[in-house]
């Protein structure tokens, strides 16, 4: 016993010294996305949903009932190629007021980076050769019969349409599927959304603003008369909104 | 002094190795949720509070008290009268009865796969949140068992059994409302269904016919039934999403439904969607139970969808009423609804009074 004791202090002294030597590592920053939302600079919460009182670009009165939309893939790359994919997806529910807000486990290290890039939707390896869970739970899926896979994005809500009359839209991204010939062609409907040069130098919360309006505009202005349900399977549909959807996302700042 | 110290330590050790030994605290056996392989694979775990762990006697109890009339004011009712397992643990009839023979407005809701329901929204409205909260109404809804749960607590108290089987199940003879509902929700718990020809098919275990397979497809199909996006799929074996929509039923609410809870008019006509499980065994369909048969519950999403402010989006073409589904559409899509039926559910005689 009187052997014991110094043993355990010398090693209790020991391995208390073990618990804090990496001060020469690099440091390494966490990043948050928050996901803000608005109809051409109006802000846009689920505060705002239910309600006509937007006007897309073609002329239609319109409200938003549902939007949810997921994100993946974000990729920090540096100027000489190198490049930090942190793990994991968010699937941004406004209408639920939940995952407005993502931060990746994974932490990147402070540096200047040419590109922040994030995913909308998930690209076909994510899409196709993973089971999510949490996505089926949510009833994310699309059926085979559309290729499979996940949604990218679920907006929908009533518009004023041409005999004035309330009607529905789903406005469903998901990848395009042409299934009317012998053959069923795929065309790639995802995107990469370039956020530009960002330098971390803390822990950073980037601030991502979707103007939902742009969805409805450039370069394709939205006929919601004729493009309101069914869109799913309606492979130029998908292929528009895919075009529409670049001019979507915008960095509003980055806080650190 | 180094004895002194040796001393010390060797009490610490002592007293360290006590304080894990607590003989007399008793504890129930565990008996965890037995989670469907195709629910494990597929979706999120179930919903299982820490305070009211799954336990062998816990159940038991819960089970006994599902099935006895005593925790009605003049013991004439169990919930069983209104959740029948031949039923799904639902009623057959439109509205159930209560003790004093007066009927609520709303169908019976069947019971079945409860602990997935992840945003742990109860009745037709959402207006309970959690299985044991729930619990709690139906002893003393006037329309239902009309008791008191000073009543109910004073009856099993003095019951011959019923105090040894709550020690049994938590430790304590002393009974209160919170461990009644505690118990009934460990039962409700345990009532999975995942054992319908369409989960065997998804198992390689069945085949399906093709008028099944086909019905299958105009479920899953946009410009036909379109009816995966609330009501799950091959990927969501709960065929629910256990979210809130108006889907066309009426023009002008009687029945405001989620809208007279969350005071939101956005919300009103909103009811549950139910999951399309064990459909064989719930007649009538809908909140209040207006359709008799499947037949009808089609018909309508075909051809008699009725506008208002806050019919869901998804449902389409409602100035024509509906998709207009062909007439072997229609009975495709029955055949593979009812396909989603689970025989042995309302056969297991773990979920039967007995
Ligand atoms: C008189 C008939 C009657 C009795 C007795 C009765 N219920 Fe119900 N139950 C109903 C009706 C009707 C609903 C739907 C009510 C609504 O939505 O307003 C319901 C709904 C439920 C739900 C909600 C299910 C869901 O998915 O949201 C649960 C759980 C439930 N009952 C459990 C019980 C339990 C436990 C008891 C006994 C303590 C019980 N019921 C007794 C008629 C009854
Ligand atoms: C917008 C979401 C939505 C879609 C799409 C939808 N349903 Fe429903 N379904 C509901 C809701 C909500 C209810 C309950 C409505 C009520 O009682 O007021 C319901 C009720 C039902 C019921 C009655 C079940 C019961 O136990 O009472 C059946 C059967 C049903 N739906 C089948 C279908 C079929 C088949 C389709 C496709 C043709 C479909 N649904 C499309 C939301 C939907």
């Amino acid at each position: 016993m009187r052997n014991i004791f110094p043993i355990l202090v010398f090693s209790f002294i020991t391995l208390l010294s073990c618990g804090s030597d990496n001060d020469d590592e690099v440091s390494q920053a966490n990043v948050t996305f928050n996901f803000d939302h608005n109809w051409d600079a109006s802000p846009v919460t689920n505060s705002n949903f239910n309600t006509i009182q937007y006007t897309n670009a073609n002329g239609e009165e319109l409200s938003i009932t549902k939007l949810r939309y997921l994100i993946s893939n974000i990729t920090f790359q540096k100027s000489d190629g190198e490049t930090f994919v942190l793990d994991g997806y968010n699937l941004v529910d406004v209408t639920n007021n939940t995952n407005l807000s993502f931060t990746p486990t994974t932490t990147i290290p402070t540096g200047t980076y040419s590109k922040v890039l994030f995913t909308f939707g998930f690209n076909n390896d994510a899409n196709y050769n993973n089971n999510y869970p949490d996505l089926n739970s949510a009833t994310w899926n699309v059926p085979s019969i559309l290729g499979g896979g996940y949604h990218y994005m679920q907006l929908e809500g009533k518009f004023i349409d041409n005999t004035t009359t309330e009607t529905g839209y789903a406005y469903h991204a998901i990848r395009a599927l042409d299934n009317s010939g012998a053959t069923q062609e795929f065309q790639d409907t995802f995107f990469e959304v370039d956020l530009g040069e960002v330098t971390i130098t803390h822990n950073a919360t980037f601030e991502i603003d979707m103007n939902i309006a742009e969805w409805f505009k450039n370069p394709n202005t939205w006929d919601l008369n004729v493009l309101n349900n069914m869109l799913m399977p309606n492979f130029n549909a998908q292929v528009m909104m895919s075009q529409n959807g670049q001019n979507v996302f915008s960095l509003n700042t980055v806080n650190q | 002094m180094f004895k002194w110290i040796s001393y010390f330590i060797l009490l610490f050790f002592i007293c360290i190795s006590c304080s894990n030994e607590s003989v007399n605290e008793y504890v129930p056996t565990p008996s965890p949720l037995e989670i469907p392989p195709f629910f494990q694979d597929n979706i999120l775990a179930p919903v299982i509070p820490t305070n009211n762990p799954q336990t062998v006697e816990g159940i038991a109890l819960g089970k006994k008290l599902f099935f006895d009339p005593i925790l009605s004011a003049d013991n004439t009712q169990a919930c069983a009268d209104c959740h029948a397992p031949e039923n799904a643990f639902s009623d057959a009839d439109r509205f159930s009865d209560g003790i004093d023979g007066f009927f609520g407005n709303r169908n019976s809701m069947p019971l079945f796969n409860l602990a997935w329901n992840y945003d742990e929204k109860f009745f037709w409205d959402g207006r309970s949140f959690g299985i044991e909260h729930q619990a709690f109404q139906p002893v003393i809804d006037p329309l239902e068992m009309h008791n008191t749960w000073v009543q109910v607590e004073q009856k099993l108290q003095q019951h011959i059994e019923y105090p040894n089987l709550f020690e049994q199940a938590f430790g304590t003879s002393t009974i209160d409302s919170t461990l009644v509902t505690k118990a009934i929700a460990q039962f409700e718990r345990t009532l999975i269904s995942s054992n319908s020809k369409f989960d065997k098919h998804l198992l390689n275990e069945a085949t399906l016919t093709p008028e099944e397979l086909n019905g299958f497809n105009i479920f899953m199909d946009e410009t036909k039934g379109d009816c995966f996006h609330c009501h799950g799929s091959d990927k969501n074996p709960l065929w629910t999403d256990n979210m809130f929509h108006n889907n066309g039923l009426d023009a002008t609410f009687t029945d405001l439904g989620l809208g007279k809870i969350t005071g939101d008019p956005a919300d009103n006509g909103k009811f549950k969607s139910p999951s399309l499980r064990n459909l064989a065994f719930t007649a009538p369909y809908m909140h209040d139970g207006r359709f008799a048969t499947l037949d009808d519950v089609i018909s309508h999403y075909s051809e008699g969808l009725q506008n208002s402010p806050t019919i869901d989006p998804l449902m389409k073409k409602v100035a024509q009423g509906g998709v207009q589904l062909s007439a072997q559409d229609k009975a495709d899509l029955k055949t593979f609804l009812l396909s989603l039926s689970d025989f042995e559910f309302i056969n297991n005689p773990a979920f039967s009074n007995q």
